[in-house]
Formats: C-alpha cells, sequence, structure tokens
C-alpha cells in the first residue's frame, strides 16, 4: 500500500482536490515570503517585536537571582544548601582524584606536597585486565589492559585519570539517585505522573542549556562538572529502575509476602536483587552517558580528557585534540564492553567474588610498594611515551597542502549553491506563516490536539523573539537529516538485504554510538574548519545511526509470507524490493528519521562551537555569559521543534502503519 | 480429623469498579450474568471451605477456574471482596499488616508453579531466607537449610544458583524453603504444572513421602485430576470461580454433584479409588467366606486375592463390624465400569 492509500482514509471528509489546494497556497506563500522584497512582509511577522514577548528570559534570571541571594528554607538559606552539597561533592571528588591521579596532597596549588602518590598505572592497567578476565575471558582482558596500556603509552595518563577520577563518583552518583527515584516512581504513583514528563523533556532539552543554572548556582569547577554529569546521565537510570521493578514476576513478589517480609526487606531483598540484570543494564547506560558529558563538562571547569580536547578544540590545534579525543573513545570503549559483560555474565556464588577480590587488592598493594621503589612502575616513564599529535599535525597540513583547494572548492560550491540558499529560504519565512501550516499538518495527521500542541510551541519559540535563530537551526538540522536520511536508507536497505554485509554495518555503528558526539567535530574540522558546512558534516555523521538501524530493521522484519507471495507471483528480487518491502517498511524508516532528527538537534548546540548562527549559539553564548534566562529559553526553544517533530512524524507512521494493518514495532 | 486448620466463608473475589459496594449491596442481583452484566470479572464467588489439621486438601478446576485466585484469598495475598478466613483462631482479614506479617513468617508456606526462587541466592541462601528475614543467626539458619535440603535430596546441591537446577529440582528448593519455617499450614499453587510428566509424578511421591513424615495441613491446587485423586484426602472441584463439590475422591466418582465433576470421574482409575465398603453386597444366608476385607481397604489393594479364590470375603469395618462380602462379581462390575468409562 502507498502512503496516499494510507492518508486517504482520513481524508473523506476533506476532498483530496482541496487538500492539494491548501498545501499549494502555503508552498505559494512561502516562495513569496522568500522571494519578494523584505520590505513587503511586515516585520512584526518576522520576528515578535519586544513589547509582545513573554519576557521569560528575564523572570528566570530574576528568579535564579533571586533563588540565590534571598530564598531561604527557614533553617537555612538556598545559598547555605547548595553550599553544603558542594563541599560534599568536593570531599569526593578530591578522594577519588587523589587515588587515581593526584595522590594525597597537603596544601594547595603549586604549594601542594605529596603525601602518598597516586595508583600507579601498571595498577591500573593489571586491575582493567584482571576485570576483563574475569567478566569476559582473554579476550576482555587484552581489551581492557590494552585500552589503558594504550592511555599510558600515548602521553594521556594524567588526564585519563582525572577523568576517570571524576567517572567514578558520577556514576555511582547517578546510579544510586537514579535507583532512589525510581523507586520512588515505582511507589508513588503521583510521583512517577509528574516525573514521566520532566524526564522526557530532560531528554529533549540540550545538555547545554542545563550547564547555566548549575553554572549559576555552584560556580566554574570540577564540582559544577559532576553535577551536570549526574543530572544528564541519571534519567535513564530512573527508567530502568521503574521499569525494572514492574518486571520482577509477579510469583517473586508474591514469594516475598508470604515469607513475611517488611516492605523495606521486600525492596532490598527481593525486588531489586530479582531486578539486578536490568539494572545492570541501566549502569550500562549511566557509564557512557557521564563519557559522553566529558568535554561539555570541561566547559563548566572539569578537567582532564575533556579540556584537553576542548583546549585543542579551541586552539585548531588538531593533532592534541584528535589524541585526547581518540583517549576518550578508548576509555569509552572500555568501560563500556566491561560493564556490558558484567552486567550480562551468568551470576556466580559470593565466595568467589570475594577471593577475586582479596586477590586484586593484594596484587594492588604489591604493585603500589614496587612503585614506591621502581619509580617506572609508579608512572609511566617519559622516554617512552609516543605521540600521534605531530603526526596527526603532519597529516593535516599534507592533506591542506594537496587538497586544500579541492576541498575548498566542493565546500564553497555547496554552500553557495545548496546551503545559502536554503539558509535564506528558511530564514525568510514568518512565523505566522510556519504556525499556521504546522497547525494544518497537525490537525490532519493527528486532530485538534496535536494542531494545538505544535501551534502553541511554534508560538512559544515565536514570542520569546528567538524566530530566526530558530529557522537557522531548523535549516541547519533539515538539511543535515535529509543528507543522513539520503545516506543512512541505502545503506540500510543494503544492510537489511544482506547478513554479511550488516554484520559490518553493526559493528561501524555499534562503535559511531559509543563515541560522544563531540568526537565528531574533530576530524571535520580538521578538513573543513569551521562554518555551516562542517556543522552538517558533523551532525550527520552523529545522527546517521538510527536511520541505518530503523531502515536495516524494516527491510529485514517484513513478514515472510508477504515475500513469499511476492516471489510466487514473479517479482524480480528489484520488484520485490521496491513494491513490498519499501512501502511496509516505510513506518519504521520514519520512525529511524525521527531518531536522526533527535540526534541531530542534541548535536545542534554543540555545533555551535565551530560558529553557527542558531539557537546552539544562543544557548552557547547564554553559558559563556551565565546568563540562566537566556540560556534556559533557548534551550526550550530547541526542545519544542524536538517535540514538534517527534510528534508530527511519530503520528504520521502510525497512520502509515494502522493503514497497512501492522503495527510498528522498534528495533 | 475433627480439628479444622482453616475455614473460610462466603469469600467472594471479584475485579471490577467497587466490589465490595457492589457485594454489600446483594438485593440488586441474583445470577452471574448480572454480575458480568454490572462490570465484573468473577474470580471467586462465594467459597466456602473447611480444612482439617493433618489433611491434603485439593483444589482441582480448569484454568481460569479461580483456584490460584482463591488460595491466595486465603492466605490474603488478595484481598477478597467479601468473606471470612479463619484461622489461627481469627479472622485473618481482620489482621493488621504487623500481625499478617508474623503469621507468614511462621505459620504459613507456600510454594510457587514457577518455583519463584530468589536467582542470585544460592540454594542454600533460599532455603534460609525465610529464617534470614526473621532475624535468625546465620549459624542457626544454615544449620536448618542443610536439615532442608538433605530433606528434598538436593544434598551437595547446597552451593549451586537455581538457574544451574533443573526444573524439578528448583521445585525442590521451593519445597524445601517453604518448610524451613515449619507453618502450620501449606499451600501450594500447581506446585508440578510446570513439570514434565515423569518428573512430575516422581515429585508427587515425593511429596507424599515428605507429608507421611510431616503430617502438614495442606491446601494443594492443581488442574489435573489424576494428580487429584492421588494426592488428595479431600478435593474441592471450582468451576468458574465457584466450589461445585467438596468430597473424598470416592464421595466424587460415586456420586458427583453434576455432569461437570461426572466429566472428570469418568477416566478416573476406579479399583484405586473405590473401597470395599464401595462395592459390598448382602452375605447369603449359608455363603461360605474365603477371607476378610477391611472395609476402607482400596479394591487395587485386593484384587489380586479375591479375583484367585472361589468364594467371597467378609468386609468389616474398624470396630469389627460386617457389612456385607466382596466377591469376583463385584470386581467384575467395577472393571466393566471402568471399561464403559473409557
Ligand atoms: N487482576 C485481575 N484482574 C482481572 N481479572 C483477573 C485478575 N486476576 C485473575 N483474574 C481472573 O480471575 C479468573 C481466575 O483466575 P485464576 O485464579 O488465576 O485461575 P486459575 O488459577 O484457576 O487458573 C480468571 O478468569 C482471570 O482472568
Ligand atoms: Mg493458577
Amino acid at each position: 500500500m502507498t502512503t496516499a492509500v494510507a492518508f486517504d482514509d482520513r481524508s473523506h471528509d476533506f476532498k483530496a482536490s482541496t487538500l492539494v489546494a491548501v498545501w499549494i497556497g502555503f508552498a505559494a506563500l512561502a516562495v513569496a515570503s522568500f522571494a519578494l522584497p523584505e520590505s513587503t512582509v511586515p516585520a512584526w511577522m518576522r520576528e515578535v517585536p519586544p513589547q509582545w514577548r513573554l519576557g521569560l528570559d528575564t523572570a528566570i534570571s530574576n528568579f535564579m537571582k533571586w533563588l540565590v541571594n534571598d530564598a531561604t528554607f527557614g533553617l537555612f538559606t538556598f545559598r547555605e544548601a547548595t553550599r553544603s552539597i558542594s563541599d560534599f561533592l568536593n570531599v569526593l571528588l578530591t578522594a577519588a582524584t587523589a587515588i587515581f591521579s593526584t595522590g594525597i596532597l597537603r596544601g594547595s596549588g603549586s604549594t601542594a606536597v605529596q603525601l602518598a602518590p597516586p595508583l600507579p598505572w601498571v595498577a591500573v592497567v593489571g586491575i582493567m585486565a584482571a576485570l576483563g578476565y574475569r567478566f569476559g575471558g582473554i579476550r576482555l582482558a587484552l581489551l581492557a589492559g590494552g585500552a589503558f596500556l594504550y592511555l599510558a603509552v600515548f602521553g594521556q595518563w594524567a588526564s585519563a585519570m582525572t577523568t576517570l577520577a571524576s567517572i567514578a563518583i558520577a556514576v555511582p552518583l547517578g546510579v544510586i539517585g537514579g535507583i532512589l527515584f525510581g523507586i520512588l516512581g515505582y511507589r508513588v504513583p503521583l510521583a512517577r505522573r509528574i516525573m514521566e514528563p520532566v524526564l522526557d523533556l530532560m531528554q529533549t532539552v540540550p545538555i547545554f542549556a542545563y550547564l547555566i543554572p548549575i553554572l549559576f548556582l555552584f560556580g566554574f569547577g570540577p564540582v559544577s562538572a559532576l553535577i551536570a554529569t549526574v543530572i544528564y546521565a541519571m534519567p535513564p537510570m530512573v527508567r530502568v529502575t521503574m521499569t525494572a521493578l514492574e518486571s520482577v514476576p509477579n510469583e517473586i513478589v508474591e514469594y516475598g509476602t508470604m515469607s513475611g517480609t517488611t516492605r523495606r526487606q521486600m525492596l532490598f531483598k527481593v525486588m531489586l536483587p530479582a531486578a539486578r540484570p536490568q539494572l545492570l543494564v541501566g549502569v550500562n547506560q549511566v557509564i557512557m552517558l557521564s563519557l559522553n558529558m566529558v568535554i561539555i563538562a570541561s566547559m563548566i571547569g572539569a578537567g582532564g580528557l575533556g579540556y584537553e580536547v576542548l583546549t585543542s578544540l579551541r586552539r585548531l590545534d588538531i593533532g592534541r585534540g584528535l589524541e585526547a579525543g581518540l583517549a576518550i573513545v578508548v576509555l569509552a570503549i572500555a568501560l563500556d564492553r566491561l560493564s556490558q559483560a558484567y552486567a550480562s555474565r551468568r551470576l556466580t556464588v559470593q565466595g568467589d567474588g570475594q577471593r577475586f577480590a582479596i586477590a586484586l587488592l593484594a596484587f594492588t598493594v604489591i604493585i603500589y610498594v614496587l612503585g614506591l621503589i621502581f619509580p617506572a612502575v609508579a608512572i609511566y616513564p617519559a622516554s617512552l611515551k609516543l605521540s600521534t599529535a605531530p603526526w596527526w599535525g603532519e597529516a593535516v597540513k599534507w592533506i591542506n597542502i594537496h587538497f586544500f583547494d579541492t576541498l575548498d572548492a566542493i565546500k564553497s560550491a555547496l554552500l553557495l549553491n545548496v546551503l545559502i540558499p536554503i539558509k535564506r529560504f528558511m530564514v525568510a519565512q514568518t512565523w505566522v506563516l510556519v504556525t499556521a501550516a504546522l497547525a494544518f499538518a497537525g490537525w490532519r495527521l493527528g486532530g485538534a490536539r496535536l494542531s494545538v500542541l505544535v501551534a502553541a510551541l511554534a508560538l512559544f519559540i515565536a514570542f520569546n523573539g528567538l524566530w530566526e535563530k530558530a529557522m537557522v537551526s531548523v535549516y541547519l538540522v533539515g538539511i543535515s537529516v535529509i543528507v543522513a536520511s539520503a545516506i543512512g536508507i541505502p545503506l540500510g536497505i543494503l544492510g537489511g538485504l544482506s547478513d554479511r554485509f550488516w554484520r559490518v554495518l553493526e559493528a561501524v555503528i555499534d562503535t559511531l554510538q559509543t563515541l560522544p558526539s563531540f568526537v565528531y567535530l574533530i576530524p571535520v574540522v580538521m578538513l573543513f574548519r569551521v562554518g555551516d558546512f562542517t556543522a552538517m558534516i558533523a551532525i550527520v555523521l552523529y545522527a546517521l545511526a538510527p536511520a541505518v538501524r530503523y531502515t536495516a530493521h524494516g527491510i529485514r522484519n517484513v513478514q515472510p509470507t508477504l515475500i513469499e507471495a511476492g516471489t510466487a507471483a514473479g517479482c524480480t528480487p528489484f520488484q520485490l524490493l521496491t513494491k513490498i518491502r519499501l512501502p511496509l517498511a516505510t513506518p519504521i524508516i520514519l520512525l529511524g528519521i525521527n531518531q536522526t532528527v533527535m540526534l541531530a538537534l542534541s548535536m545542534l548546540v554543540i555545533t555551535a562551537l565551530v560558529g553557527t548562527r542558531d539557537l546552539g549559539q544562543e544557548v552557547y553564548i547564554a553559558l559563556t555569559k551565565a546568563d540562566v534566562g537566556r540560556g534556559l529559553v533557548a534551550g526550550l526553544c530547541v526542545a519544542a521543534i524536538a517535540i514538534i517533530a517527534d510528534r508530527l512524524i511519530q503520528t504520521a507512521a502510525k497512520r502509515l502503519a494502522a493503514g497497512q494493518g501492522g503495527r510498528t514495532r522498534e528495533p | 480429623m475433627t480439628d479444622t486448620a482453616l475455614t473460610c466463608r462466603g469469600v467472594w473475589k471479584l475485579y471490577g469498579p467497587d466490589p465490595k459496594g457492589f457485594l454489600a449491596n446483594r438485593e440488586s442481583w441474583a445470577s452471574d450474568t448480572d454480575i458480568k452484566d454490572a462490570g465484573y470479572v468473577t474470580a471467586v464467588v462465594d467459597a466456602t471451605l473447611s480444612v482439617s489439621r493433618g489433611e491434603i486438601f485439593v483444589i482441582m478446576g480448569l484454568s481460569g477456574s479461580g483456584k490460584s485466585t482463591l488460595v491466595r484469598c486465603l492466605s490474603r495475598l488478595i484481598e477478597p471482596s467479601a468473606g471470612e478466613v479463619m484461622f489461627a483462631g481469627r479472622d485473618l482479614l481482620k489482621a493488621t499488616p504487623k500481625e499478617l506479617i508474623e503469621l507468614r513468617r511462621h505459620k504459613m508456606g507456600m510454594v510457587f508453579q514457577h518455583f519463584a526462587l530468589l536467582p542470585h541466592l544460592t540454594v542454600l541462601d533460599n532455603v534460609a531466607f525465610p529464617l534470614e528475614i526473621q532475624g535468625v543467626p546465620r549459624k542457626e539458619r544454615e544449620t536448618r537449610a542443610r536439615e532442608m535440603t538433605a530433606l528434598v535430596g538436593l544434598k551437595g546441591r547446597e552451593h549451586n544458583l537455581p538457574q544451574e537446577l533443573s526444573g524439578g529440582q528448583q521445585q525442590r528448593v521451593g519445597i524445601a524453603r517453604s518448610l524451613a519455617t515449619d507453618p502450620d499450614i501449606w499451600f501450594l499453587d500447581e506446585p508440578f504444572s510446570a513439570l514434565d510428566p515423569l518428573i512430575r509424578r516422581e515429585m508427587q511421591n515425593e511429596f507424599m513421602r515428605l507429608q507421611s513424615v510431616l503430617h502438614k495441613t495442606i491446601v494443594f491446587i492443581t488442574h489435573d485430576f489424576d494428580e487429584a485423586i492421588r494426592l488428595a484426602d479431600r478435593i474441592a472441584i471450582m468451576r468458574d470461580g465457584r466450589i461445585i463439590q467438596i468430597g473424598t475422591p470416592e464421595e466424587l466418582v460415586l456420586s458427583p454433584a453434576d455432569d461437570y465433576v461426572a466429566e472428570f470421574t469418568r477416566e478416573a482409575p476406579r479399583t484405586k479409588i473405590l473401597s470395599a465398603r464401595a462395592i459390598v453386597r448382602a452375605k447369603r444366608d449359608g455363603e461360605m467366606i474365603t477371607g476378610e476385607i477391611s472395609a476402607d481397604s482400596k479394591v487395587a489393594e485386593f484384587a489380586k486375592e479375591v479375583e484367585a479364590a472361589t468364594g467371597a470375603f467378609a468386609v468389616r469395618d474398624a470396630d469389627g463390624e460386617l457389612i456385607g462380602v466382596v466377591d469376583r462379581a463385584a470386581l467384575m462390575s467395577v472393571l466393566i465400569e471402568t471399561a464403559e468409562a473409557s
């Protein structure tokens, strides 16, 4: 069945010709606003004038000022509360940093005296390899040990250990916090009803937007970075905990009751242990998200690898940036595989684990003592360090010498002929017209409720005075999504048709997805410098995976009977693809595009670093100025775009699938 | 066996908008269809039964007939919509949460269809779990758990995890665990239904062996009539939430309350169910008596002996009173009934 058929069932009350006429009308108006001289369109339609705006940014900023300066909980003020949280986290962070990176210090700054050194590098590499061996055998041991060895050999040790120290605090906090909120949501339906939309929003508001209030409340420094990381990494753990507790088999809960457990015993001795496998999947997610935050967190004061990447990127020192970026990737892969192996391994008897822990502790102590005697055991000798930075620098130079003209020509041609015209077109669109078109589309697809929702979100953007910037964002995201789909869907089709190809492809996109979003920027900046074109390529790379994955899944999971029917009817393989597989897979492909849009939007703010002029940049500027209201409002506008796209595409996919008489199952 | 351990009277469980209010207002409805029309699912309807001390009381019914719901009402895992459940001298439905915890810790044990073992604990820790949550010291509870593990034949498996055991072994753990606290009443909800037929038979024998040692008061749920016959002192047959008949296997076979019950009993192994008392005829004057049989012994137990002899056997009850005789012809009629039924 085709798209037209699927949409027709709802349109019988509305003649198809009228529908076409309306859309042609919208298109004509859109072209007119672009083509006619600027003076023909009233200025208030382009950007809502200041006196009509909501003033949300000022309100938020004033509220934050009030919080920090005047708010009090009776016994203590708000400022005292944030300060004690900050002190507490600082203690944790200092302890972890002492273990991994600085050693135990007396005094501070450059006058500090080291009382005891940190963990020797040999010990850390050994511990990781041992954990790898225990969770996943010799291959994982080599992978984990090798990864940390890489960090030592390539001179990333000190930064990596600073990063690891903050991860070592952020992950437990995120996990414990997530479990606690999850339990609350599981037990108290009201709490759950409040938390669900908040979690949804947290996943669509760009991370930068909530860096700002944290920066405002806790100041610049590792503690703020830690808080941001925890807040960013916790939401999936909350969700995982709620579903994990819900899916504990009913009989096990009944057994708990029948053995006379108290509420607390039921939770801690029956339900949480029974939900352990699922909870561990959540832990893996927290680890990966924490690593994803490494670079971003360095914007508000985290040191380590993220800081290295950020400063290198700012100085356009590609070699060093790439080395540090690779180190993050290596760390991410090692921790991901370790935690995945731990989560999926069979349970073993406890006494066994104790013996292992004791052996590991003994090993660490021995190495530590050895390290006091032989410095090479404690600190990787500088003379044996390798660096690829000069090599990368040379490579970039070489590419620039030989290909600069070609690359620049490609870039300029695309910019002049494609990107800039589209950008002009988008920026010329008025909020009046776009809101009307969105409302109409929402109404046709999902009825009055959807129509009101998308129109209200569009008006929210307009009446915060961010219309033009939002249009630039839509242009950048839109074109990136189109390019990503143009690459991802064909790849997905190939992957869906050939098992061998899919195995390779899946390995590649799995790896791509473990990379922190920032890392994508580095090679692109290296080749194309800064600007919209660079941003677009980085977004495409980051957002490609779901388009591929969903397409392959959709092509693969067409009912075998339908394929047989097609074959029996004498379809050629090509006809099978175009007449059966693709049309049936369309709803799922749409969902994949939806995910691509979401990822593209989350990458948007990061690309502000390479000089785009959109909502992302608005957030970024607000961050550098610690302007809470401005940043949050711009962040909410990004979320608004995300929600509009999400609801429209999802509704379309659902209706298409309903037209086919099936349901869309996500991969 | 006159001493009752557990009684329930007029227990209802409805699922729907306001079961308690609906049941309180009984004038407004009469039949099961009225209940359904009012938007309620009937899980248990007006159940009344009493279980004697030391008895194996089996609740039998097809799937969806309300067995699990009823047994959960008896232990108050499910809150009944109406009725009373008398256990340990009090109405269980009026017990406070604290009292309930105490009752469950010391007086009730339960075995589940899918074992419900805690996946993260070893066999020993699973069996010791009910003691652990009562705060029994580690040494003591482990000694007890070892005893129970050995009792169910799992010696040597103490340090395995549940996932390393077969289904039958897992249910043995479930049984050991539910007995660790030495409960007064033992609920088993289809304990053997998830097992293969051969293992199921073995577990039934094991269960009877345990009961001959322990003499527990047992409420045993099954959907398998053969299992019910093999194990039960008395059987309650359920259908659509109602208990339609309660009786010994013999009573059910001899006088089924309706066609539904008769349908179940048709293929039942009569020689193992019927006792001498059920097939006696009056002694004819001057008839030769070849031997003696007690009135309660089952046909299968004396069939060979009677078949080999030419004369009749005197059947005497517990007081030695002659209640009639049994001969080859009587055996034949049992066999013919069995053959006709199947
Ligand atoms: N939570 C519930 N909500 C609605 N109906 C239920 C619920 N639990 C059980 N029932 C219904 O009650 C009836 C009896 O179920 P159950 O006691 O599990 O039967 P059995 O154990 O005999 O198979 C079934 O029709 C079932 O659908
Ligand atoms: Mg049941």
